[in-house]
Protein backbone atom coordinates (compact mmCIF):
# COMPACT_ATOMS: atom_id res chain seq x y z
CA UNK A 1 0.00 0.00 0.00
CA UNK A 2 2.49 2.45 1.13
CA UNK A 3 5.58 1.17 -0.97
CA UNK A 4 3.99 0.48 -4.31
CA UNK A 5 6.20 3.04 -6.15
CA UNK A 6 9.31 2.23 -4.15
CA UNK A 7 9.47 -1.73 -4.62
CA UNK A 8 7.51 -1.87 -7.98
CA UNK A 9 8.55 -4.69 -9.96
CA UNK A 10 8.48 -2.70 -13.03
CA UNK A 11 12.08 -2.05 -14.19
CA UNK A 12 10.81 1.37 -15.76
CA UNK A 13 10.43 2.74 -12.31
CA UNK A 14 13.87 1.55 -10.90
CA UNK A 15 15.25 4.14 -9.15
CA UNK A 16 18.06 5.37 -10.64
CA UNK A 17 20.93 6.36 -8.30
CA UNK A 18 19.96 10.17 -8.32
CA UNK A 19 16.24 8.84 -7.31
CA UNK A 20 17.84 7.02 -4.15
CA UNK A 21 19.84 10.22 -3.23
CA UNK A 22 16.51 12.23 -3.43
CA UNK A 23 14.39 9.70 -1.61
CA UNK A 24 17.35 9.58 1.40
CA UNK A 25 17.09 13.50 1.10
CA UNK A 26 13.42 13.38 1.28
CA UNK A 27 13.15 11.52 4.31
CA UNK A 28 15.58 13.21 6.24
CA UNK A 29 13.97 16.68 5.96
CA UNK A 30 10.90 15.04 6.43
CA UNK A 31 12.49 13.07 9.56
CA UNK A 32 14.05 16.67 10.91
CA UNK A 33 11.27 18.40 9.92
CA UNK A 34 9.04 16.10 12.74
CA UNK A 35 12.36 16.42 15.39
CA UNK A 36 11.88 20.29 15.35
CA UNK A 37 8.26 21.11 15.10
CA UNK A 38 6.80 17.82 16.89
CA UNK A 39 9.02 16.34 18.89
CA UNK A 40 10.70 19.16 20.71
CA UNK A 41 7.86 21.01 21.82
CA UNK A 42 6.77 17.65 23.57
CA UNK A 43 10.25 17.03 24.86
CA UNK A 44 9.86 20.96 26.44
CA UNK A 45 6.52 20.48 28.26
CA UNK A 46 8.38 17.15 30.68
CA UNK A 47 11.84 18.90 30.91
CA UNK A 48 10.21 22.29 32.40
CA UNK A 49 7.70 20.05 33.89
CA UNK A 50 10.54 18.22 35.74
CA UNK A 51 13.06 21.28 36.03
CA UNK A 52 12.64 21.34 39.63
CA UNK A 53 12.83 17.72 40.23
CA UNK A 54 10.45 14.97 40.98
CA UNK A 55 9.18 16.19 44.14
CA UNK A 56 8.61 19.33 43.05
CA UNK A 57 6.32 18.01 39.90
CA UNK A 58 4.40 15.39 42.38
CA UNK A 59 3.51 18.11 44.97
CA UNK A 60 2.67 20.86 41.67
CA UNK A 61 0.27 17.57 40.99
CA UNK A 62 -0.94 17.23 44.40
CA UNK A 63 -2.53 20.94 44.45
CA UNK A 64 -5.80 20.93 45.50
CA UNK A 65 -6.72 23.32 42.60
CA UNK A 66 -5.06 20.63 39.99
CA UNK A 67 -6.92 18.06 41.49
CA UNK A 68 -10.39 19.13 41.21
CA UNK A 69 -9.89 20.60 37.54
CA UNK A 70 -8.58 16.85 36.43
CA UNK A 71 -11.93 16.00 38.39
CA UNK A 72 -14.01 18.17 36.23
CA UNK A 73 -12.39 17.42 32.80
CA UNK A 74 -13.02 13.91 33.91
CA UNK A 75 -17.08 14.54 34.76
CA UNK A 76 -17.12 16.91 31.23
CA UNK A 77 -15.78 14.05 29.16
CA UNK A 78 -18.06 11.35 30.57
CA UNK A 79 -21.42 13.70 29.91
CA UNK A 80 -20.39 14.60 26.77
CA UNK A 81 -18.98 11.66 24.91
CA UNK A 82 -21.38 9.52 25.54
CA UNK A 83 -23.55 11.90 24.16
CA UNK A 84 -22.24 12.31 21.11
CA UNK A 85 -21.81 8.61 20.46
CA UNK A 86 -25.59 8.68 20.57
CA UNK A 87 -25.80 10.88 17.82
CA UNK A 88 -23.20 9.93 15.87
CA UNK A 89 -25.24 6.08 15.82
CA UNK A 90 -28.56 7.81 15.18
CA UNK A 91 -27.23 9.93 13.01
CA UNK A 92 -25.42 7.86 10.81
CA UNK A 93 -28.18 5.47 11.23
CA UNK A 94 -30.80 7.33 9.54
CA UNK A 95 -28.21 8.94 7.19
CA UNK A 96 -26.64 5.55 5.83
CA UNK A 97 -29.93 3.03 6.04
CA UNK A 98 -32.15 5.37 4.62
CA UNK A 99 -32.79 7.87 1.29
CA UNK A 100 -34.33 10.95 2.43
CA UNK A 101 -34.42 15.02 1.57
CA UNK A 102 -32.09 16.99 2.82
CA UNK A 103 -29.20 14.45 3.77
CA UNK A 104 -26.70 16.19 2.10
CA UNK A 105 -27.34 19.40 3.59
CA UNK A 106 -27.58 17.03 6.96
CA UNK A 107 -24.24 15.98 6.60
CA UNK A 108 -22.65 19.61 5.78
CA UNK A 109 -24.56 21.08 8.84
CA UNK A 110 -22.84 18.10 10.75
CA UNK A 111 -19.36 19.42 10.46
CA UNK A 112 -20.35 22.91 11.16
CA UNK A 113 -18.45 22.63 14.23
CA UNK A 114 -14.99 21.96 12.67
CA UNK A 115 -15.29 24.75 11.18
CA UNK A 116 -16.52 27.58 13.41
CA UNK A 117 -13.53 28.99 15.74
CA UNK A 118 -13.53 27.69 18.87
CA UNK A 119 -14.14 30.93 20.79
CA UNK A 120 -16.86 31.55 18.71
CA UNK A 121 -18.49 27.97 19.68
CA UNK A 122 -18.46 29.17 23.63
CA UNK A 123 -19.67 32.51 22.51
CA UNK A 124 -22.78 31.22 20.67
CA UNK A 125 -23.93 29.24 24.08
CA UNK A 126 -23.31 32.75 25.93
CA UNK A 127 -25.83 34.64 23.17
CA UNK A 128 -28.22 31.73 24.55
CA UNK A 129 -27.73 30.87 28.25
CA UNK A 130 -25.70 34.06 29.09
CA UNK A 131 -27.20 36.98 31.67
CA UNK A 132 -27.87 38.78 28.45
CA UNK A 133 -28.90 36.16 26.36
CA UNK A 134 -32.03 34.76 25.22
CA UNK A 135 -32.59 32.46 28.04
CA UNK A 136 -30.49 34.37 30.86
CA UNK A 137 -33.35 36.28 32.55
CA UNK A 138 -35.93 33.21 32.73
CA UNK A 139 -32.55 31.20 33.95
CA UNK A 140 -31.36 33.59 36.59
CA UNK A 141 -35.10 34.06 37.70
CA UNK A 142 -35.30 30.30 38.67
CA UNK A 143 -31.45 30.21 39.74
CA UNK A 144 -30.29 28.12 37.27
CA UNK A 145 -26.39 28.96 35.99
CA UNK A 146 -25.08 27.50 32.96
CA UNK A 147 -22.87 29.94 31.97
CA UNK A 148 -19.78 30.16 34.03
CA UNK A 149 -20.69 26.85 35.45
CA UNK A 150 -20.49 23.42 34.91
CA UNK A 151 -23.34 22.80 32.05
CA UNK A 152 -21.93 25.75 30.33
CA UNK A 153 -18.64 23.87 30.09
CA UNK A 154 -20.31 20.74 29.23
CA UNK A 155 -22.37 22.31 26.47
CA UNK A 156 -19.52 23.76 25.07
CA UNK A 157 -17.65 20.55 24.85
CA UNK A 158 -20.24 18.91 23.31
CA UNK A 159 -19.86 21.43 20.27
CA UNK A 160 -16.48 20.93 20.29
CA UNK A 161 -16.38 17.07 19.92
CA UNK A 162 -19.65 16.97 17.96
CA UNK A 163 -19.18 15.63 14.47
CA UNK A 164 -15.98 12.75 15.35
CA UNK A 165 -18.05 9.63 16.20
CA UNK A 166 -20.85 10.73 13.17
CA UNK A 167 -17.73 11.31 10.79
CA UNK A 168 -16.37 7.72 11.35
CA UNK A 169 -18.91 6.11 11.58
CA UNK A 170 -20.64 7.74 8.35
CA UNK A 171 -18.25 6.48 5.61
CA UNK A 172 -17.71 3.28 7.42
CA UNK A 173 -21.61 1.89 7.58
CA UNK A 174 -21.54 3.32 4.03
CA UNK A 175 -18.86 1.57 2.49
CA UNK A 176 -20.15 -1.84 5.04
CA UNK A 177 -24.02 -1.49 3.18
CA UNK A 178 -26.95 -2.85 5.08
CA UNK A 179 -27.24 -6.83 3.59
CA UNK A 180 -26.81 -8.15 6.32
CA UNK A 181 -29.52 -5.79 8.67
CA UNK A 182 -31.75 -6.37 5.76
CA UNK A 183 -31.23 -10.10 6.14
CA UNK A 184 -31.66 -10.05 9.54
CA UNK A 185 -35.05 -8.29 9.83
CA UNK A 186 -36.39 -10.56 7.04
CA UNK A 187 -35.81 -12.96 9.56
CA UNK A 188 -37.79 -11.50 11.85
CA UNK A 189 -35.21 -9.87 14.07
CA UNK A 190 -36.57 -6.62 15.60
CA UNK A 191 -35.32 -3.24 15.27
CA UNK A 192 -32.87 -3.61 18.69
CA UNK A 193 -31.69 -6.94 18.03
CA UNK A 194 -30.69 -5.92 14.29
CA UNK A 195 -28.80 -3.10 16.50
CA UNK A 196 -26.86 -5.18 19.17
CA UNK A 197 -26.76 -8.64 17.44
CA UNK A 198 -25.56 -7.77 13.79
CA UNK A 199 -24.78 -3.62 13.82
CA UNK A 200 -23.09 -2.78 16.46
CA UNK A 201 -20.45 -6.09 16.21
CA UNK A 202 -19.57 -4.68 12.85
CA UNK A 203 -18.96 -0.79 13.96
CA UNK A 204 -17.49 -1.97 17.08
CA UNK A 205 -14.39 -0.81 15.82
CA UNK A 206 -15.03 2.34 13.89
CA UNK A 207 -17.64 3.51 16.56
CA UNK A 208 -14.50 2.90 19.14
CA UNK A 209 -11.93 5.13 17.15
CA UNK A 210 -14.54 7.85 16.83
CA UNK A 211 -15.28 7.82 20.89
CA UNK A 212 -11.17 8.17 21.14
CA UNK A 213 -10.87 11.03 19.17
CA UNK A 214 -13.68 12.89 20.75
CA UNK A 215 -12.21 12.17 24.32
CA UNK A 216 -9.38 13.25 23.12
CA UNK A 217 -10.42 16.28 22.37
CA UNK A 218 -13.10 16.81 24.97
CA UNK A 219 -10.12 16.82 27.25
CA UNK A 220 -8.08 19.39 25.30
CA UNK A 221 -10.87 21.84 24.97
CA UNK A 222 -9.44 24.98 25.78
CA UNK A 223 -10.48 28.11 24.05
CA UNK A 224 -14.24 27.21 23.80
CA UNK A 225 -14.33 26.09 27.05
CA UNK A 226 -12.15 29.47 28.22
CA UNK A 227 -15.05 31.56 27.25
CA UNK A 228 -18.27 29.90 29.33
CA UNK A 229 -16.05 28.98 32.16
CA UNK A 230 -15.43 32.15 34.14
CA UNK A 231 -12.37 30.76 34.93
CA UNK A 232 -13.64 30.05 38.80
CA UNK A 233 -10.72 28.19 40.56
CA UNK A 234 -11.67 24.42 42.07
CA UNK A 235 -14.86 24.92 40.63
CA UNK A 236 -15.35 25.98 36.70
CA UNK A 237 -11.43 25.21 35.91
CA UNK A 238 -10.41 22.38 33.07
CA UNK A 239 -7.11 20.74 33.19
CA UNK A 240 -5.82 23.10 30.12
CA UNK A 241 -7.75 26.12 31.97
CA UNK A 242 -5.66 25.47 34.99
CA UNK A 243 -2.04 25.44 32.78
CA UNK A 244 -3.23 28.77 31.25
CA UNK A 245 -4.17 29.99 35.26
CA UNK A 246 -0.67 28.50 36.28
CA UNK A 247 0.89 29.87 33.45
CA UNK A 248 -0.58 33.70 33.76
CA UNK A 249 0.45 33.38 37.19
CA UNK A 250 4.05 32.93 36.57
CA UNK A 251 4.05 29.39 38.19
CA UNK A 252 5.65 27.68 35.29
CA UNK A 253 6.56 24.36 36.87
CA UNK A 254 3.07 23.82 37.91
CA UNK A 255 1.92 25.10 34.63
CA UNK A 256 3.86 22.44 32.50
CA UNK A 257 3.32 19.80 35.51
CA UNK A 258 -0.40 20.23 34.77
CA UNK A 259 0.70 20.42 31.27
CA UNK A 260 2.18 16.64 31.20
CA UNK A 261 -0.70 14.69 31.69
CA UNK A 262 -2.10 16.13 29.04
CA UNK A 263 0.52 15.46 26.79
CA UNK A 264 0.10 11.92 28.55
CA UNK A 265 -3.23 11.43 27.53
CA UNK A 266 -2.05 13.14 23.72
CA UNK A 267 0.01 10.16 23.39
CA UNK A 268 -1.98 7.65 24.35
CA UNK A 269 -4.93 8.84 22.41
CA UNK A 270 -2.44 8.82 19.30
CA UNK A 271 -1.01 5.20 20.74
CA UNK A 272 -4.56 3.81 20.67
CA UNK A 273 -5.86 5.38 17.37
CA UNK A 274 -2.57 3.79 15.31
CA UNK A 275 -3.60 0.24 17.25
CA UNK A 276 -7.09 0.23 15.97
CA UNK A 277 -5.74 1.65 12.86
CA UNK A 278 -3.37 -1.85 11.92
CA UNK A 279 -5.50 -4.42 14.13
CA UNK A 280 -8.42 -3.41 12.79
CA UNK A 281 -8.34 -1.75 9.12
CA UNK A 282 -10.34 0.98 11.03
CA UNK A 283 -9.44 4.21 9.18
CA UNK A 284 -6.47 2.59 7.66
CA UNK A 285 -6.01 3.70 4.12
CA UNK A 286 -6.36 1.30 0.98
CA UNK A 287 -6.47 -1.79 3.27
CA UNK A 288 -9.32 -3.17 1.59
CA UNK A 289 -7.61 -3.31 -1.57
CA UNK A 290 -4.66 -4.66 0.30
CA UNK A 291 -6.14 -7.83 1.87
CA UNK A 292 -7.70 -8.75 -1.57
CA UNK A 293 -4.72 -9.17 -3.58
CA UNK B 1 -49.11 4.64 -11.72
CA UNK B 2 -47.93 8.62 -11.39
CA UNK B 3 -51.31 9.07 -10.18
CA UNK B 4 -50.58 6.50 -6.90
CA UNK B 5 -47.48 8.53 -6.39
CA UNK B 6 -49.73 11.68 -6.67
CA UNK B 7 -51.96 10.74 -3.97
CA UNK B 8 -49.38 9.97 -1.27
CA UNK B 9 -48.94 12.57 0.79
CA UNK B 10 -45.38 14.28 0.81
CA UNK B 11 -42.73 12.09 3.03
CA UNK B 12 -39.16 12.64 4.09
CA UNK B 13 -37.92 9.35 2.90
CA UNK B 14 -37.36 9.27 -0.79
CA UNK B 15 -36.89 5.59 -0.90
CA UNK B 16 -39.12 3.27 1.59
CA UNK B 17 -36.32 0.44 3.66
CA UNK B 18 -37.00 -2.88 4.94
CA UNK B 19 -35.13 -1.46 7.82
CA UNK B 20 -36.34 -0.29 11.02
CA UNK B 21 -36.13 3.12 13.08
CA UNK B 22 -35.57 5.76 10.81
CA UNK B 23 -37.71 7.96 12.37
CA UNK B 24 -36.58 7.72 16.02
CA UNK B 25 -32.90 7.99 14.59
CA UNK B 26 -33.86 11.56 12.23
CA UNK B 27 -35.67 12.47 15.01
CA UNK B 28 -33.00 12.12 17.73
CA UNK B 29 -30.19 13.43 14.84
CA UNK B 30 -32.32 16.77 13.93
CA UNK B 31 -33.19 17.62 17.73
CA UNK B 32 -29.61 16.84 18.83
CA UNK B 33 -27.89 18.98 15.93
CA UNK B 34 -31.06 21.58 16.47
CA UNK B 35 -30.09 22.00 20.35
CA UNK B 36 -26.69 21.87 19.85
CA UNK B 37 -25.25 23.68 16.90
CA UNK B 38 -28.28 25.23 14.61
CA UNK B 39 -29.76 27.35 17.97
CA UNK B 40 -26.69 28.39 19.35
CA UNK B 41 -25.59 29.87 15.65
CA UNK B 42 -28.75 31.36 15.33
CA UNK B 43 -28.69 33.54 18.13
CA UNK B 44 -25.08 35.04 17.73
CA UNK B 45 -26.23 35.31 13.79
CA UNK B 46 -29.29 37.47 15.34
CA UNK B 47 -27.55 39.29 18.02
CA UNK B 48 -24.70 40.74 15.36
CA UNK B 49 -27.51 41.41 12.76
CA UNK B 50 -29.78 43.10 15.43
CA UNK B 51 -26.91 45.77 15.51
CA UNK B 52 -28.66 47.32 12.11
CA UNK B 53 -25.99 47.37 8.98
CA UNK B 54 -24.48 50.75 9.79
CA UNK B 55 -23.28 49.67 13.38
CA UNK B 56 -22.66 46.21 12.24
CA UNK B 57 -20.08 47.78 9.86
CA UNK B 58 -18.54 49.90 12.16
CA UNK B 59 -18.24 47.55 14.49
CA UNK B 60 -16.64 44.80 12.22
CA UNK B 61 -14.08 48.13 10.92
CA UNK B 62 -12.99 49.54 13.91
CA UNK B 63 -9.12 49.83 13.55
CA UNK B 64 -7.97 47.32 16.23
CA UNK B 65 -10.49 44.81 14.64
CA UNK B 66 -9.20 45.90 11.23
CA UNK B 67 -5.55 44.97 12.73
CA UNK B 68 -6.49 41.68 14.51
CA UNK B 69 -7.76 40.40 10.74
CA UNK B 70 -4.55 41.64 8.90
CA UNK B 71 -2.54 39.70 11.98
CA UNK B 72 -4.97 36.98 11.70
CA UNK B 73 -5.25 36.29 8.20
CA UNK B 74 -2.16 37.31 7.76
CA UNK B 75 -0.82 34.65 9.80
CA UNK B 76 -3.28 32.04 8.72
CA UNK B 77 -2.01 32.76 4.79
CA UNK B 78 1.68 32.16 5.66
CA UNK B 79 0.61 29.18 7.74
CA UNK B 80 -1.43 27.72 5.48
CA UNK B 81 1.60 28.14 2.50
CA UNK B 82 4.20 26.55 5.10
CA UNK B 83 1.70 23.83 6.25
CA UNK B 84 1.01 23.15 2.28
CA UNK B 85 4.67 22.83 1.94
CA UNK B 86 5.96 20.31 4.51
CA UNK B 87 2.38 18.87 4.44
CA UNK B 88 2.90 17.85 1.22
CA UNK B 89 6.84 16.78 1.94
CA UNK B 90 5.56 14.55 4.72
CA UNK B 91 2.36 13.34 2.76
CA UNK B 92 4.79 12.19 -0.27
CA UNK B 93 7.81 10.13 2.05
CA UNK B 94 4.70 8.39 3.86
CA UNK B 95 2.97 7.64 0.94
CA UNK B 96 5.77 6.94 -1.28
CA UNK B 97 9.02 5.59 1.11
CA UNK B 98 9.30 2.71 3.01
CA UNK B 99 11.76 3.52 6.26
CA UNK B 100 12.74 2.26 9.77
CA UNK B 101 10.27 4.32 12.09
CA UNK B 102 7.70 5.15 9.52
CA UNK B 103 4.87 3.68 11.68
CA UNK B 104 5.56 6.29 14.49
CA UNK B 105 6.38 9.25 11.52
CA UNK B 106 2.71 7.77 10.55
CA UNK B 107 1.11 8.76 14.13
CA UNK B 108 3.35 11.24 15.32
CA UNK B 109 1.56 13.17 11.99
CA UNK B 110 -1.41 13.51 14.45
CA UNK B 111 -0.22 15.00 17.81
CA UNK B 112 -1.63 18.36 16.30
CA UNK B 113 -4.67 17.26 16.86
CA UNK B 114 -4.26 15.05 19.94
CA UNK B 115 -2.28 17.62 22.04
CA UNK B 116 -4.37 20.82 23.67
CA UNK B 117 -4.13 23.75 21.96
CA UNK B 118 -3.17 25.18 25.26
CA UNK B 119 -0.35 22.68 25.89
CA UNK B 120 0.98 23.54 22.55
CA UNK B 121 1.03 27.02 22.99
CA UNK B 122 3.42 27.21 26.34
CA UNK B 123 5.37 24.87 24.93
CA UNK B 124 5.94 26.31 21.70
CA UNK B 125 6.49 29.88 23.79
CA UNK B 126 9.07 28.07 25.92
CA UNK B 127 11.13 26.81 22.75
CA UNK B 128 10.91 30.11 21.26
CA UNK B 129 11.56 32.24 23.75
CA UNK B 130 14.45 34.11 24.12
CA UNK B 131 16.31 31.58 26.54
CA UNK B 132 14.23 28.93 24.80
CA UNK B 133 15.66 25.56 22.90
CA UNK B 134 15.43 27.19 19.78
CA UNK B 135 14.95 30.77 20.36
CA UNK B 136 18.56 31.18 22.03
CA UNK B 137 19.91 30.71 18.45
CA UNK B 138 18.14 32.56 16.77
CA UNK B 139 18.04 35.96 18.84
CA UNK B 140 21.32 36.70 18.57
CA UNK B 141 20.54 36.57 14.53
CA UNK B 142 17.43 39.09 15.06
CA UNK B 143 15.33 36.77 14.84
CA UNK B 144 12.50 37.05 17.13
CA UNK B 145 9.89 34.50 17.08
CA UNK B 146 7.83 34.51 20.65
CA UNK B 147 5.64 37.72 21.21
CA UNK B 148 6.12 38.53 17.38
CA UNK B 149 3.74 38.02 14.50
CA UNK B 150 6.17 34.94 13.31
CA UNK B 151 4.98 33.45 16.62
CA UNK B 152 1.41 33.31 15.61
CA UNK B 153 3.28 31.63 12.34
CA UNK B 154 4.69 28.62 13.77
CA UNK B 155 1.87 28.26 16.66
CA UNK B 156 -0.74 28.37 13.29
CA UNK B 157 1.60 25.82 11.36
CA UNK B 158 1.71 23.44 14.08
CA UNK B 159 -2.04 23.33 14.01
CA UNK B 160 -2.64 23.56 10.81
CA UNK B 161 -0.23 20.72 8.84
CA UNK B 162 -1.74 17.94 9.73
CA UNK B 163 -4.90 18.48 7.62
CA UNK B 164 -2.63 18.66 4.46
CA UNK B 165 -0.63 15.26 5.11
CA UNK B 166 -4.02 13.59 6.29
CA UNK B 167 -5.46 15.54 2.33
CA UNK B 168 -3.09 14.22 0.27
CA UNK B 169 -1.86 11.53 1.55
CA UNK B 170 -4.42 8.80 0.49
CA UNK B 171 -4.86 10.33 -2.88
CA UNK B 172 -1.32 9.73 -3.35
CA UNK B 173 -1.52 5.74 -1.73
CA UNK B 174 -4.42 5.35 -4.24
CA UNK B 175 -2.62 6.45 -7.27
CA UNK B 176 -2.56 3.47 -9.73
CA UNK B 177 1.53 2.94 -10.28
CA UNK B 178 0.55 1.92 -13.76
CA UNK B 179 -0.50 5.23 -14.26
CA UNK B 180 3.54 6.34 -13.75
CA UNK B 181 4.93 3.48 -15.58
CA UNK B 182 3.12 4.00 -18.79
CA UNK B 183 4.22 7.84 -18.41
CA UNK B 184 7.35 6.04 -18.21
CA UNK B 185 7.28 3.96 -20.91
CA UNK B 186 6.55 6.78 -22.87
CA UNK B 187 9.68 8.39 -22.20
CA UNK B 188 8.54 10.70 -19.28
CA UNK B 189 11.72 11.90 -16.59
CA UNK B 190 10.73 12.04 -12.59
CA UNK B 191 9.91 15.61 -13.13
CA UNK B 192 7.34 15.61 -16.21
CA UNK B 193 6.02 12.11 -14.50
CA UNK B 194 5.46 14.28 -11.17
CA UNK B 195 4.19 17.26 -13.14
CA UNK B 196 2.22 15.55 -15.40
CA UNK B 197 0.99 12.24 -13.66
CA UNK B 198 0.92 12.68 -10.02
CA UNK B 199 0.28 16.46 -9.60
CA UNK B 200 -2.91 16.98 -10.98
CA UNK B 201 -4.50 14.20 -9.15
CA UNK B 202 -2.77 15.31 -6.05
CA UNK B 203 -3.66 19.00 -6.32
CA UNK B 204 -7.70 18.96 -5.10
CA UNK B 205 -6.38 17.68 -2.30
CA UNK B 206 -3.63 19.22 -1.73
CA UNK B 207 -5.84 22.80 -2.50
CA UNK B 208 -8.58 21.26 0.26
CA UNK B 209 -5.65 20.85 3.00
CA UNK B 210 -4.15 23.99 2.56
CA UNK B 211 -7.63 25.10 3.04
CA UNK B 212 -8.65 23.50 6.36
CA UNK B 213 -5.61 24.23 7.62
CA UNK B 214 -6.35 27.79 6.95
CA UNK B 215 -9.53 27.39 8.31
CA UNK B 216 -8.27 26.22 11.60
CA UNK B 217 -5.39 28.92 11.88
CA UNK B 218 -7.76 31.61 11.34
CA UNK B 219 -10.04 30.34 14.06
CA UNK B 220 -7.19 28.98 16.67
CA UNK B 221 -7.31 30.65 19.97
CA UNK B 222 -5.08 28.14 22.23
CA UNK B 223 -1.79 27.62 20.86
CA UNK B 224 -1.62 31.37 19.43
CA UNK B 225 -2.58 33.52 22.48
CA UNK B 226 0.60 32.49 24.51
CA UNK B 227 3.38 32.58 22.00
CA UNK B 228 2.05 36.17 19.97
CA UNK B 229 2.23 38.69 22.93
CA UNK B 230 -1.28 40.26 22.31
CA UNK B 231 -0.17 43.63 21.47
CA UNK B 232 -3.38 46.04 20.04
CA UNK B 233 -2.99 46.40 16.84
CA UNK B 234 0.57 44.21 16.36
CA UNK B 235 0.02 40.77 17.82
CA UNK B 236 -3.87 40.31 18.84
CA UNK B 237 -5.17 37.87 16.55
CA UNK B 238 -9.50 38.36 15.93
CA UNK B 239 -10.29 35.44 18.34
CA UNK B 240 -8.60 37.03 21.53
CA UNK B 241 -10.16 40.33 20.87
CA UNK B 242 -13.46 38.80 21.23
CA UNK B 243 -12.47 37.22 24.16
CA UNK B 244 -11.75 40.56 25.05
CA UNK B 245 -15.07 42.17 24.25
CA UNK B 246 -16.62 39.66 25.95
CA UNK B 247 -14.46 40.36 29.24
CA UNK B 248 -15.36 44.34 29.06
CA UNK B 249 -19.16 43.16 28.73
CA UNK B 250 -19.39 44.53 25.16
CA UNK B 251 -21.59 41.40 23.96
CA UNK B 252 -22.83 43.35 20.97
CA UNK B 253 -19.24 44.13 19.78
CA UNK B 254 -18.20 40.30 20.65
CA UNK B 255 -21.38 38.77 18.55
CA UNK B 256 -20.54 41.51 15.51
CA UNK B 257 -16.97 40.39 15.37
CA UNK B 258 -17.90 36.69 15.23
CA UNK B 259 -20.57 36.48 12.47
CA UNK B 260 -17.78 38.29 10.94
CA UNK B 261 -15.62 35.33 11.41
CA UNK B 262 -18.58 32.99 10.80
CA UNK B 263 -18.73 34.28 7.67
CA UNK B 264 -15.53 33.52 6.85
CA UNK B 265 -15.46 29.96 7.83
CA UNK B 266 -18.63 29.44 6.03
CA UNK B 267 -16.94 30.75 2.78
CA UNK B 268 -14.09 28.18 3.27
CA UNK B 269 -16.71 25.29 4.23
CA UNK B 270 -18.32 25.97 0.98
CA UNK B 271 -15.27 26.33 -0.81
CA UNK B 272 -13.69 22.71 0.02
CA UNK B 273 -17.20 20.87 -0.35
CA UNK B 274 -17.00 22.86 -3.91
CA UNK B 275 -13.28 21.10 -4.69
CA UNK B 276 -14.70 17.76 -3.43
CA UNK B 277 -17.57 17.86 -5.35
CA UNK B 278 -16.01 18.98 -8.46
CA UNK B 279 -13.44 16.44 -8.04
CA UNK B 280 -16.45 13.86 -7.38
CA UNK B 281 -17.87 14.48 -10.77
CA UNK B 282 -14.89 14.30 -12.41
CA UNK B 283 -14.16 10.83 -11.26
CA UNK B 284 -17.70 9.91 -12.12
CA UNK B 285 -16.96 11.08 -15.71
CA UNK B 286 -13.73 8.80 -15.81
CA UNK B 287 -15.31 6.04 -14.57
Amino acid sequence: MSNRGANSSSALLQPSMQQRVGRVVLIAAALVFLAVFLLLPVAAVFTQAFSQGWAMYRDSLRQQDVLSALRLTGLVAVIAVPLNVQFGISASWAITRFEFHGKSLLITLIDVPLAVSPVVAGLMYVEVFGLHGWLGPWLSEHNLHIIFAVPGIVLATIFVTFPFVARELIPFMQAQGSDEEIAAVVLGANGWSVFWRVTLPNIKWALLYGTILAASRSIGEFGAVSVVSGHIRGLTTTLPLEVEMLYNEYNFTAAFAAASLLTLAAIVTLVLKKSIESATGVHQHGQEKESES
Amino acid sequence: MPETKRKKSWSLVTRSSPLPGFRVSIGFTLAYLTAIVLIPLAAILLHGSRLGWSVFLHTVTAPRVLASYRVTLGSAAVAALLSAAFGLLLAWVLARYSFPGKRIVDALVDLPFALPTAVAGISLTALYAESGWIGRYLEPHGIHVAFTPLGIVMAMSFVGFPFVVRSVQPVLEDLDPAMEEAAASLGANVWQRFTRVIAPVAFPALLTGTALAFARAAGEYGSVIFIAGNMPMRTEITALLIVTKLEEFDYTGAAAIASAMLALSFIIMLAVNLIQWRVQRREGKRV
